[in-house]
């Protein structure tokens, strides 16, 4: 008990070193500090806001139709008129991969904010209420962790069934676990910091001090818990629309596009690079920030 | 003229920040003499920690040191090499901390810990280290030395691990040890004991220079004290002297403070205002902002550090007069 | 004597701990607080004086003993019962720099207790009362829409004052509200807390391991040494004839900022405190006292009283007179 106080006046004198050296740093001038010191954050930032633009703008980035077939011009090479060719039924591969990342990136952020609404919410309670509620929550946690995601992952498509909803709630189911662990360990420190102490003295209930105390020293963990889910939900509607598990046809997702385009491997090997490549952008795009976002906001990890 | 075992000279440590560059240390001269206990006393942020831990030459990023002069034993040390430097760390001058459970490894013995040092400074082999240890723990007087030698730091008290730290500070007989706030964590009745200890090591031949803000720790073992207020040194003196004729209006503040919470009374004595941040610094005097003889001059230059009567510097306009209160 | 406002009656706290040990924080303790009066609670750490302020104010439970508050045990209450007593038991905080949420501004900080119980009808008034805390506590009003960080730790102390405060508590525990502050600053909130006494008929139970800081702000002094009392009287009584010896010993320690009298010879205590999860037979103190006898192994000593003063040793004539 002693050893702990004095571990945190030592944090306090740290404190007050900081604050003389301008102060502790905001939120903002910790995401202005990832700018300056790390260009690879950055230059992933810029590269996911053109690719959501890109989504977004589709319908005006490319004059063709993402469904419309055209025979005549099945599985063409690059062109200038076709920049990445066509698929097997003539259609303009930019076209699919530009709507196709529509349904990408939604399923990629979806699903993301999903899991971190429940798994945060459960992991605040588990935490702050202990007991048996706890036991239940960390124990299904445990068994949903055991599994083999993919394998959970086809299990519930399969029982459900396809379509962009089923994934959702598929890929939530797949990834609340670890939020839920991680938002738990935080609750846990942060119910015995000093702060939430005083507020029990004030008298607030516990719901109040889980929304208005606990919940919001936990949001840089979630933010970073965020960026480093969606590419997991990418990479696993990816494998599910591989196997047929996904997002139906004609729907494009990078993840179908990949499948679809596994048959003409040889004869037309741009139908699997394109979309693979696109996959791997963003996803590491989305690693890398997430990683500068955990530099910035984790001072333990901070470089000498 | 006795020999000075430290000779600080003009040392600045610049740091940059993103609101612009500040100095904790701005031109800072001390000295210490050879067999003294030499006292910096001043409040937090004063800057009395990163002029210690520029004299050791571990000032971290973003910190740096932009200027001045360290003579160690007549030596200049702060333009050595790194590799150099880390040499004389530990044999030639060492420093123990306020908190005495971070500055331990957590996983091993304290005594291999100690032995640590002596094995890196001196050839001796691991039998004559380890008793050297042993020796080191019973002249800091760590009851069963043996006993203690193979415990963990957390199976030892706050006070026995700060004797550890001492005894790892002082195994190698370095000429000077920098101690910097070594009671602050410690409770009173251990305090006394590690402040006798500091003493008993000063008169075996090691000069100490240390770091605190109780004025009493500084008045009961000090023989010399320097007064740091945001960055500078406001007053110097002898011991005796200092307590007595305080001149700067910061140090006698300080020394109303405390007398005040001693003697009770209706309203305790308080120096107005806060420390300033080191960003927005007056242009003058760093005091004048709280200081209740203040005059316009004070706000537009800075005072110089001058003698008053031998041994007794002070950095106030007022100082000669007799006019600050 | 006026009325007394909180009794505590042979309170006992124990933690397991390991090797399935108990650490006895406090055992038995007894003592009451009178209603618009300061008791300090001296002792060095581990002495289990924080404890002890929390089983007073009830945001921690004993192992055995009760709390009484105006007369009723507060211990017994059930959660409900107690609710509307929360607010009149108050805490401030050691540490300025943990005790508040950096994610909230000073309004929402100081607003907490009044939102919490209702006792402001519109947010003006909320706004209204808030200003109005932070002029009792010394603050610009501008402050309001600032956050924690950009305060230094005597600004923040005067944040956490003005919140325990808030909702107009009978009784506060200070836990250690200068440690962590410099000098020049504690006696500024020290003299705040007289004044808010004073002017706010507050009662204070001010837990401190600092001897020379309680000396001005309390009325009676209670020592602690291994979660028992040793010592409980009139402040300046206790200053001047300390009774036992552990009290003695903490008077002597604390370093005078007065070099000539460096030179007298000091009492210093030898060896280690010993630890509370294995403390010593018969007295507590008794392994580091030069006065103990075999008497002070056998026999716990009790409380006995010294013309206003109570202290528990066998041997407190005799500490009295080679003093």
């Amino acid at each position: 008990m002693p050893g702990r106080k004095r571990e945190r006046l030592e944090n306090a004198a740290d404190l007050r070193l900081q604050s003389q050296l301008g102060e502790e740093e905001r939120f903002w001038d910790l995401m202005r500090r990832m700018a300056r010191e790390n260009k690879t954050a950055v230059f992933s930032f810029v590269l996911i806001v053109l690719m959501v633009l890109a989504a977004v703008l589709a319908p005006f980035l490319t004059p063709y139709d993402e469904n419309s077939m055209d025979l005549l011009h099945r599985l063409s090479a690059p062109s200038a008129a076709h920049l990445l060719g066509t698929d097997e039924g003539g259609r303009d591969e930019l076209t699919r991969l530009l709507y196709g990342a529509r349904v990408s990136l939604l399923i990629g952020v979806v699903p993301a904010l999903l899991s971190l609404l429940l798994g945060s919410l459960l992991g605040v309670i588990a935490g702050y209420r202990g007991g048996i509620v706890d036991t239940l929550i960390m124990r299904t946690a445990d068994v949903t962790l055991a599994f083999p995601s993919m394998l959970l992952a086809m299990v519930i498509m399969y029982s459900l069934g396809g379509g962009i909803v089923n994934v959702f709630l598929t890929l939530t189911l797949v990834s609340w676990a670890n939020v839920a662990r991680v938002v738990r360990a935080q609750t846990l420190k942060l119910k015995n910091s000093e702060f939430v102490e005083a507020a029990r003295v004030i008298g607030v209930s516990k719901d109040k001090i889980m929304r208005r105390h606990i919940l919001p020293n936990c949001l840089p963990t979630l933010l970073v818990l965020f960026t480093l889910n969606i590419p997991a939900s990418i990479l696993t509607e990816s494998s599910l629309s591989f196997l047929g598990l996904g997002i139906q046809p004609p729907n494009a997702s990078w993840g179908l596009m990949i499948n679809t385009g596994r048959q003409y491997l040889y004869s037309a090997p741009w139908l699997c690079f394109a979309p693979g490549a696109a996959i791997m952008l963003i996803v590491l795009a989305f690693n890398f920030l997430g990683n500068g976002l955990l530099d910035v906001l984790d001072p333990r990890q901070k470089k000498q | 003229m006795e020999e000075k075992i430290l000779d600080v000279r003009g040392l600045t440590v610049c740091f940059q920040t993103a609101k612009g560059t500040i100095r904790p240390v701005d031109d800072v001269s001390l000295t210490v003499p050879r067999g003294s206990i030499v006292g910096i006393v001043g409040e937090s942020g004063c800057g009395k920690s990163m002029t210690a831990r520029a004299v050791m030459g571990l000032v971290r990023y973003p910190g740096k040191v932009t200027g001045g002069s360290v003579l160690l034993d007549g030596r200049e040390i702060s333009a050595l090499p790194e590799r150099e430097r880390r040499k004389l760390r530990g044999s030639e001058i060492s420093m123990i901390f306020q908190e005495p459970m971070t500055s331990l490894n957590p996983v091993m013995r304290v005594g291999r810990q100690v032995e640590e040092a002596v094995l890196l400074h001196t050839d001796c082999t691991r039998e004559e280290a380890k008793a050297r240890v042993l020796e080191i723990f019973r002249e800091v007087e760590i009851p069963e030395p043996e006993a203690r030698y193979d415990c963990y730091p957390h199976q030892l008290s706050g006070g026995l691990r700060q004797r550890v730290l001492i005894a790892m500070a002082a195994v190698c007989r370095p000429k000077l040890l920098i101690a910097d706030e070594p009671t602050t964590a410690l409770d009173v009745t251990v305090e006394a004991q590690i402040l006798s200890l500091l003493e008993r090591l000063r008169d075996a031949g090691v000069s100490v220079l240390l770091i605190s803000h109780n004025l009493g720790v500084i008045a009961r073992v000090c023989d010399y004290v320097f007064v740091m207020y945001a960055g500078r040194i406001v007053e110097q003196a002898g011991t005796e002297a200092l307590f007595e004729r305080p001149r700067h209006p910061y140090t006698r503040g300080l020394f109303r403070a405390v007398a005040s919470l001693r003697e009770g009374g209706d309203a305790l004595e308080t120096i107005p205002g806060v420390v300033p941040n080191l960003l927005h610094l007056p242009a003058g005097c760093s005091f004048s902002l709280r200081c209740a003889s203040c005059r316009s001059d004070c706000e537009r230059r800075l005072p110089a550090l001058a003698e008053t009567e031998p041994g007794h510097k002070v950095r106030c306009f007022l100082a000669g007069e007799g006019g600050a209160r | 004597m006026s009325e007394i406002l909180l009794e505590a009656r042979e309170l006992t706290k124990e933690f397991p701990a390991a090797g399935g040990k108990r650490v006895h924080a406090v055992s038995g303790v007894s003592l009451h607080i009178y209603r618009n009066e300061t008791l300090s609670l001296v002792g060095e750490s581990g002495c289990g004086k924080s404890t002890l302020g929390r089983l007073m104010i009830r945001t921690m439970q004993p192992t055995s003993g009760e709390v009484l508050f105006r007369g009723q045990s507060v211990t017994a209450m059930r959660e409900r019962e107690f609710k509307p007593l929360r607010k009149e038991l108050q805490l401030i905080f050691q540490d300025p720099y943990a005790s508040l949420d950096p994610r909230m501004t000073v309004r929402d900080l100081i607003s907490e207790p009044l939102e919490t119980w209702r006792l402001c009808e519109s947010r003006e008034a909320v706004t209204a009362r808030v200003q109005e805390l932070l002029r009792a506590v010394g603050l610009p009003e501008e402050f309001l829409y600032r956050y924690p960080h950009q305060f230094s730790g005597g600004q923040r102390q005067r944040i956490g004052i003005a919140r325990a405060i808030a909702a107009n508590p009978a009784f506060i525990v200070c836990d250690e509200p200068v440690s962590a502050l410099d000098v020049s600053v504690q006696n500024q909130i020290l003299n705040l807390l007289k004044e808010l006494k004073a002017s706010r008929g507050l009662t204070f139970l001010f837990i401190s391991h600092d001897l020379s800081v309680v000396r001005y702000l309390s009325d009676r002094v209670c020592v602690m040494f291994l979660g028992k009392l040793c010592e409980i009287g009139p402040t300046e009584e206790v200053y001047r004839h300390p009774r036992h010896p552990y009290t003695r010993f903490l008077l002597d320690a604390v370093p005078v900022p007065n070099p000539s009298q460096r030179g007298k010879e000091r009492r210093l205590l030898k060896g280690e405190p010993p630890s509370p999860a294995d403390p010593p037979s018969g007295c507590r103190f008794r392994t580091r006292c030069p006065f103990a006898t075999e008497r002070c192994a056998g026999e716990e000593p009790a409380l006995r009283d010294f013309g206003g003063v109570q202290v528990a040793c066998h041997r407190a004539e005799s500490v009295q007179t080679e003093a």
